[in-house]
């Protein structure tokens, strides 16, 4: 390919025009030999305003795009739909455990997903996830994120994934039902037992049910000790009959009034709160989980640039705005920490006071993979 | 080529395609399980090679559900029969012909619409706020059923009854009615007469819906999931944990062998019972 560009006549222009519309050579091809390329770099840095189109303007195809329920903003995946021409499939999953399974087993077609802080590690090892090339999501300011809610994406100095959201693990209780004012996971399962017998749930997700189990007894949110976790196994076997249900998805219960208490992430409880104010969020003092959820993108995806952009669209700030906002889950990113409603920034819910957050554990990497932890799960179910 | 070579090599060539796709959609991946069922769980979870004979000593720590499987599915199975039959008989027997065909697609019309949905309307039906309120208003106090085996239950009828009544209604309409006829001339009482002459001629078709219904109950996950609520617990969702969740294949693997054998065993005793039965009566009818 000739790097020289010479005079270009109109209709040596439209043949080779013709023949990059017909994908016989490349588009980098195209604009060299056209001499637009460099026009357009010119032009683009002189006009601001066009830099972003620039970068939508080869993509296309569609973005599997694999995330958690009520996660998103359906406005800003329209919109990216519009403005890019790339459709975006929406597959939403009900444990970590279960992401990392489908990618394990492979061929998934995912090009975008939302791994939570504690599994990124895993991802690596397993070399299941890419590095990310931070220069392709120029809406992402490392230095408006707090640390805490960034390092785990971080492995050896590169970048494996950027942060979405934040958040909490407490439990809500609805306060017409049920009058008494539990604060900590103790009182949760002794009431599970006793006068919520039937009312009670629980996260189909070894995390954060065996973690809130250890924490009954004041252990680590994290601990793979084998004598703990027995401690915790049982608990959850003496209140499994008293359970309404193990289900992730435990907002319609609760909303129906099946449920009456659940332990619960940050976003679902502002959810409930919406249309239920009777609905309590407690984060208990013995701590349990904070956590953050980050994108990524999976090896193997087949539309790395859409990846890209999407990840890079719903990280603009005005875009993640509305994210917060439909999703009712703190942000990590302070630009767009500004432009949120007072309301949600005053929300206790969703940005605690630093006391109550303080004996909150991350998860842990080590979780993810004991197989004793996901034994006990599955004994617990099936008990 | 001559005449038989020629046919032979129709068949063939007509059978290939169905041959194909049982070997490489069967055959192959039933290999893969019992290949797996003998390895270890890598330590990330997945699959690494081994043989030992473990996971199936495993078997026992998911007794709770193939106790529940095997309770909850024959029991539906039952049930389903049960009301299935008075359904086939009357579209089979009483109803004009002329509407048969519309009756017939009634009843499969709630295969139109997502299972998924369905599952979540019959959550709200079970619900607090659903059946369980009208019996209160009837003075039948705290009345729990979603999350509980009845759900699981009442979602196993309706969700297969639509497989139960045709098989049933195809063995009914064949009844030739001068036999009911000749047992009424007889002398037997029309009990008699259903239970001697009706009952043991459509005994295939019973056979056929429930096996149908067993087959799809003993794998079922969704159902167990949606109206048991994670407390109801079958098979079907102990694999999908295994293979989801704690990412243990080997005894996933394991626990499948175990299902398909336990399926295998159950269906070849039950048609051997039930076709023995019906035959001989189809015998001493003759």
């Amino acid at each position: 390919m000739s790097k020289i560009i010479g005079h270009l006549s109109a209709s040596k222009f439209l043949e080779e025009l013709w023949r990059y519309q017909k994908g016989s050579v490349t588009r980098r091809h195209f604009l060299g030999v056209t001499g637009l390329g460099l026009a357009t770099s010119v032009l683009g840095s002189a006009v601001p305003g066009l830099r972003p189109r620039k970068a939508h303007a080869a993509l296309g195809g569609t973005v599997n795009f694999t995330t958690w329920p009520s996660y998103f903003a359906q406005e800003n995946l329209d919109n990216f739909t519009k403005e890019t021409g790339v459709k975006i499939n929406v597959a939403v999953f009900g444990s970590n455990e279960e992401m990392l399974a489908k990618l394990q087993a492979g061929s998934t077609g995912w090009d975008v997903f939302v791994p939570t802080n504690y599994t990124i590690s895993t991802y690596r090892d397993l070399n299941l996830i890419e590095p990310l090339d931070l220069s392709r999501l120029a809406n992402y300011d490392a230095t408006q994120v707090e640390e805490r809610f960034k390092s785990e994406g971080i492995i050896g100095g590169q970048v494996y994934a950027v942060p979405k959201d934040w958040g909490t693990t407490g439990f809500v209780y609805n306060s017409k039902s049920a009058p008494q004012k539990p604060t900590s996971w103790k009182e949760f399962w002794d009431l599970a037992q006793n006068e919520w017998t039937g009312r009670a749930m629980v996260h189909d997700y070894q995390l954060t049910t065996i973690g809130n189990a250890l924490k009954y007894y004041g252990y680590s949110f994290n601990s793979n000790d084998e004598k703990q976790l027995a401690d915790a196994e049982k608990l959850l076997l003496a209140a499994k009959p008293h359970l309404f249900g193990i289900n992730s998805d435990y907002k319609p219960s609760l909303a129906a009034g099946d449920a009456w208490v659940s332990i619960c992430w940050t976003g679902d409880a502002v959810q409930l709160q919406r249309d239920q104010p009777e609905f309590v969020y407690v984060l208990a003092k013995e701590g349990g989980e904070i956590w953050t959820d980050y994108y990524a993108v999976p090896k193997g995806g087949q539309n790395l640039d859409a990846a890209y952009a999407l990840i890079d669209y719903l990280l603009m700030p005005a875009n993640n705005v509305k994210e917060g906002i439909a999703h009712g889950y703190p942000l990590c990113d302070k630009r767009a920490i500004s432009a949120m409603p007072k309301e949600l920034i005053d929300n206790p819910v969703l940005y605690p006071a630093a006391e109550a957050l303080a004996p909150l554990e991350f998860g842990a990497a080590a979780t993810l993979i004991n197989p004793m932890r996901a034994e006990i799960m599955a004994r617990f179910k099936a008990a | 080529m001559n005449d038989k070579q020629h046919s032979r090599a129709v068949t063939v060539a007509l059978l290939a395609p169905a041959g194909v796709f049982f070997f490489f959609l069967l055959v192959l991946p039933m290999v893969v399980v019992l290949v797996f069922s003998f390895g270890e769980r890598a330590p990330a979870g997945g699959y690494a090679p081994a043989f030992t004979f473990d996971n199936y000593l495993n078997l026992p720590a998911r007794g709770k559900a193939f106790f529940n499987t095997l309770t909850l599915a024959p029991l539906g199975t039952l049930l389903t029969a049960i009301i299935a039959f008075p359904v086939a008989y009357y579209l089979a027997v009483r109803v004009h012909p002329k509407w048969r065909v519309t009756m017939l697609v009634l009843i499969m019309a709630p295969f139109w619409t997502s299972q998924l949905l369905r599952y979540y309307a019959w959550m709200m039906i079970l619900g607090s706020k659903g059946i369980p309120s009208w019996l209160a208003l009837l003075g039948f106090g705290d009345i729990r059923l979603i999350n509980t085996p009845w759900a699981v239950l009442i979602g196993a009828v309706y969700g297969f009854l639509p497989l139960m009544v045709p098989p049933i209604y195809v063995s009914l309409e064949k009844l030739d009615k001068r036999l009911l006829e000749a047992s009424a001339d007889l002398g037997a009482t029309p009990v008699a007469t259903f239970l001697q002459i009706t009952l043991p001629l459509a005994i295939p078709g019973v056979a056929t819906g429930s096996m149908l219904v067993f087959i799809l109950l003993m794998g079922d996950f969704i159902l167990p999931q949606y109206l048991g609520g994670g407390k109801v617990f079958f098979i079907g969702n102990a694999l999908v944990d295994l293979f989801l969740q704690s990412r243990n294949w080997p005894y996933g693997a394991a626990v499948s062998v175990a299902l398909v054998l336990i399926m295998l065993a159950t269906i070849y005793f039950y048609m051997r019972f039930i076709l023995s039965r019906g035959d001989r009566r189809r015998a001493v009818l003759v």
